[in-house]
């Protein structure tokens, strides 16, 4: 198992980077409505997402109803069912781990465990346990640290919740340079948008999230049919 | 008191939901058994839509008739989304825009 630690540390380096930043983003962002580290160590450990985590600080702040947060939550996390399509496969006759693995199933973690090939001298389930767990540590250390650091210091963190914004700004773009069509992106701009005028802010979130996926539905010979 | 159980309540039910998108698949799908068509369609095409849905969340109580007119946050997404089609690091496109705004917010406007 330490030669797995070994073997897979060097597929995790982008991921330890970019875990440690972002999970202290979200740290600091929780500590900004009065949430410490004890609260961040919880959701890290049992949630291990990062963009529902940020949307989290967001609902915990205003006290959403927990209906709201299990449609919420279902419709921003819906792309996970597709990463688990993927690796039915190669999970299969990993009893014992597979409930972690399924469990730590993020975008990074999907990415290298679908992507890489295993490397030489080491079984295969202690390459995706070992990815997992390292994965899973970053993201602790990172919101741990992000939240230590908010909770002693005090600076002035006006205008920090724009971390969220900028970050699901930056996965627009990713969307955007990698996608064969732009009008989903578009369909779900415009009916945010809206819903927000017509409703309001209080009242357009579950309404613009149903008619979002009602109208690509909808529209799936059209965005669906012509390339496929 | 009951402001902490209701948190709890809400990591709890976000983390169960999360938990149980991770392993729909496991349990429905397997090799002889393939997703229909329509599920394929909206796990391609519905993130997309749900992150620009996210971008107009985040700005819901952006107001463009009072006080700063939403310039901050309108400047400081075109320097992200820009630094992103440009350099294509996250860390960057986050960390500059955020920088930006706070700085807007806390001294200019």
């Amino acid at each position: 198992m330490k030669e797995a630690f070994k073997k897979a540390f060097p597929h995790t380096i982008q991921v330890l980077v970019g875990y440690l930043t972002l999970g202290s983003g979200f740290g600091i962002l929780l500590s900004s409505i009065g949430y410490g580290p004890l609260w961040a160590l919880l959701m890290s450990l049992t949630i291990f997402s990062g963009s529902s985590q940020y949307l989290c600080v967001e609902l915990l702040a205003l006290q959403v109803s927990l209906p709201s947060v299990a449609l919420m939550t279902f419709i921003v996390n819906f792309r996970y069912m597709f990463y688990g399509l993927s690796m039915i496969d190669k999970f299969s006759g990993l009893n014992k781990i597979r409930p972690y693995l399924i469990f730590g199933l993020t975008d990074e973690t999907y990415a290298i465990e679908a992507n890489t090939r295993i490397p030489d001298g080491i079984k295969e389930k202690d390459f995706y346990l070992a990815t997992t767990l390292l994965d899973h540590s970053y993201w602790l250390i990172g919101s741990l640290i992000g939240s230590t650091i908010g909770s002693i210091f005090t600076f002035n963190t006006e205008g920090i919740d724009f971390v969220m914004t900028a970050l699901f700004v930056v996965l627009v773009v990713e969307q955007w340079m990698t996608a064969d069509k732009h009008s989903p992106a578009l369909i779900g701009f415009a009916i945010t948008i809206i819903c927000l005028i017509i409703l309001g802010p209080d009242h357009f979130l579950i309404p613009s999230l149903l008619l979002i996926c009602l109208i690509l539905l909808l529209l799936e010979k059209k965005i669906g049919g012509q390339n496929d | 008191m009951i402001r902490i159980l209701h948190s709890l309540g809400i990591i709890i039910v976000m983390s169960a939901v999360t938990i149980l998108l991770r392993y729909l698949p496991f349990i429905f799908f397997g090799r002889n058994n393939q997703p229909p068509q329509w599920l394929n369609y909206l796990g391609k095409y519905l993130p997309c839509a749900i992150m620009a849905f996210l971008v107009v969340y985040c700005l819901k109580d952006v107001s463009l008739f009072s006080s700063s007119h939403g310039i901050p946050e309108f400047v400081s997404v075109a320097v992200a989304a820009i630094l992103h089609f440009w350099k294509k690091n996250p860390l960057l496109s986050i960390g500059i825009s955020t920088a930006l705004y706070m700085f807007l917010v806390q001294k200019i406007f």
